[in-house]
């Protein structure tokens, strides 16, 4: 309990101080060892921009990129994941984009990821999609035919790509038929060689270990904020470990 | 009995799998290869199908035969409504009950609440179809059109069984599918999986027996058996990621996706392996097919319309238990216990009830008659 609040008042502290936090400030609890990446693929724009002081990120998502309410965006994972980017990669000048709009197919976002390219000229760009392809039942093979076409147009305009998928929602599961587009997400990273951010099985470890209660029917933000930030620090040990195994002495640079 | 054996099972094996994240599920086939009980049923289906209609078109003709077909083709679109009904209220409870603000675009999909009007006319369409309520249609779709191929399969068996690979090709070669509600196109291709359904028919018609030597042959069980391998080391790198990296890069992308939607090839092939081994391990005589033990699967496998929706019934149930009650492993084993334990139970009440009806007095309806001949169709 004592944990819970204290872990509250930083998150309240850092609210009021941006900027002004380390990596120490959070809470590790949840990190999941039981989720890891099946390949770390390399992003190695990403690491130049890195190695060059300034990162530019774009986040192109849909609903579940979000929360509702003003301050939504604050605490949604795309700004956590900036702060954590910003903590761990001290003298680097990260700046990032958000492009976020529910009920965004990936179709929808690869269309838009043209038009938002050129404007960020981000050398990252963290796709979050697969929920609302599965909900609107869009044929699978045009799925994966788009997520390919997002890939392709972010790497033409020098970008490298990593993949958010669904996340895990136990209400509304025997609704939602996540399954083919999760395996075919999962496929088109391998094919591609992107990294995929596993959401999904992530959140569902956060609830069998309690780490969540994903049910619960409440209705305030509190829980939403948290799953957030943990979210946005995961995402950001991802990309800081894959644009490093891209350095020469690592495998991942296939 | 041996069919109505895997039935049975079949009708089983759905009612795990369509329980979301059910820990109990990882004992059903399709973790283990590439086609799941779905192919099962549709080609016991099939079989029982032609089994039962079969003779009566030999004995009452055509028209007799195409009113029985249809007559249960109508039982399965109420059954199906049913479910529908079924469906609204556990998500209208949902909708009602749940607004985790984590989870609002995941709640869009009780959007269609919102517009009644064209959704619940969508679905008695059979356009617009919720998760895991894919089968019926199908089946519908199915017995619909079954009388004409019946016709032609009692007439010339083998041109029937080419026709419908033909369909098959044609549907695989130019996308063809029926239209879904919002959009996009069946989860379950009736031109693919006919097929499947034919090919069962086609079995019951002598076709089984026209195969006899091939499926005696131990090449072919040879064949079957590294098939099953193949596909069993491709289903475990879905679990041990690390085990991908054994994967040649030209297999992952020959196989890759594998397509439900349109009965993919490698999964009829896999059915076909598991059948070919199957009816050498299970002769039809086998004598532990009338022991105690087989008794359960058997007598769910008799009632498939009834047990199929139950089981559907059971996993929303299921599920609910889950989200509502615990989600410990332990819940999800007896759950599923109590689950197949309700199914064999309800189908053992309706074969006490038949068996009763039948002895009562009383004039019967003659039509009723061939409801025993195979267990329903």
């Amino acid at each position: 309990m004592t944990k819970r609040l204290a872990f509250l008042l930083t998150v309240l502290i850092l609210a009021g101080s941006a900027h002004a936090e380390t990596p120490a400030a959070h809470p590790a609890d949840c990190r999941t060892a039981e989720v890891q990446p099946e390949r770390n693929f390399a992003l190695p724009h990403t690491a130049s921009a890195i190695a060059a002081k300034k990162l530019n990120v774009l986040v192109v998502g849909a609903g579940s990129s979000t929360l509702p309410g003003a301050a939504g965006n604050q605490s949604a994972y795309p700004a956590r994941l900036q702060e954590a980017l910003r903590a761990r990669l001290p003298g680097v000048e990260v700046k990032l984009a958000v492009d976020v709009k529910a009920k965004r197919s990936a179709a929808d976002m690869a269309k838009a990821l043209i038009a938002e390219l050129p404007v960020n000229k981000p050398a990252l760009v963290v796709w979050q999609t697969g929920t609302v392809d599965a909900m609107q039942a869009i044929d699978s093979d045009q799925f994966s035919q788009a997520l390919d076409k997002g890939i392709n147009v972010a790497r033409a305009a020098g970008a490298d790509v990593v993949f958010i998928n669904p996340q895990y929602s136990p209400r509304t599961e025997s609704m939602i038929a996540l399954g083919t587009y999760a395996e075919n997400m999962r496929w088109v990273a391998l094919q591609q060689e992107v990294p995929l951010f596993d959401r999904f099985n992530i959140m569902k470890v956060w609830a069998d270990l309690g780490t969540f209660d994903l049910n619960s029917a409440t209705k305030k933000l509190d829980m939403a904020e948290r799953v957030h930030d943990c979210i946005g620090r995961l995402l950001a040990d991802l990309v800081i470990e894959s644009a490093k195994s891209g350095e020469p002495h690592a495998e991942g640079g296939r | 009995m041996r069919l109505d054996l895997f039935r049975g099972i079949a009708l089983w094996l759905i009612f795990l799998d369509h329980i979301p994240s059910n820990a109990v599920s990882w004992i059903t086939i399709r973790n283990y290869g590439f086609s799941d009980a779905t192919e099962i049923f549709v080609f016991i289906s099939g079989y029982t199908a032609a089994f039962v209609y079969g003779r009566a078109m030999q004995t009452h003709g055509f028209i007799v035969a195409t009113a029985r077909v249809l007559k249960r083709t109508w039982q399965i679109y109420v059954a199906h409504v049913f479910l529908f009904a079924i469906y609204l209220a556990e998500i209208s409870y949902v909708s009602q009950s749940f607004d985790n603000p984590l989870y609002s675009e995941e709640m869009g999909v009780l959007d269609f609440l919102k517009n009644p009007d064209v959704t619940i006319m969508q679905a008695l369409l059979l356009k617009f179809k919720p998760v895991n309520m894919d089968v019926l249609p199908l089946y519908i779709m199915l017995l619909l059109s079954f009388a004409p191929v019946l016709w032609l399969l009692l007439r010339s068996p083998s041109l029937a069984l080419i026709a419908s690979a033909g369909l098959y090709t044609l549907a695989w070669m130019f996308d063809w599918n029926f239209p879904a509600y919002p959009q996009g196109t069946w989860a379950f291709n009736p031109l693919a999986w006919q097929m499947l359904f034919v090919f069962g028919a086609w079995c019951a018609l002598g076709g089984a027996q026209r195969l006899g030597h091939w499926i005696n042959s131990p090449v072919v069980l040879g064949l079957a058996v590294a098939y099953l391998v193949f596909a069993f080391g491709i289903a475990m790198t879905w679990y041990f990621p690390w085990l991908g990296a054994f994967v040649p890069r030209f297999v992952g992308e020959a196989i890759y996706p594998i397509d439900k939607t349109n009965l993919d090839v490698l999964r009829i092939l896999h059915f076909l392996s598991l059948a070919v081994i199957t009816v050498r391990l299970v002769p039809q005589d086998a004598p532990w097919l009338k022991s105690p033990l087989a008794w359960p699967a058997i007598v769910c496998g008799q009632h498939s319309l009834g047990i199929f929706c139950l089981g559907v019934f059971l996993s929303f149930a299921g599920h609910f238990v889950f989200t509502e009650v615990s989600n410990r492993v332990l819940t999800h084993v007896i759950v599923s216990l109590t689950g197949i334990g309700i199914m064999v139970a309800a189908a053992s009440i309706i074969s006490w009830y038949r068996r009763v009806e039948r002895q009562g007095p009383g004039p019967r309806p003659p039509t009723t008659k061939t409801g025993y001949a195979g267990g329903s169709a």
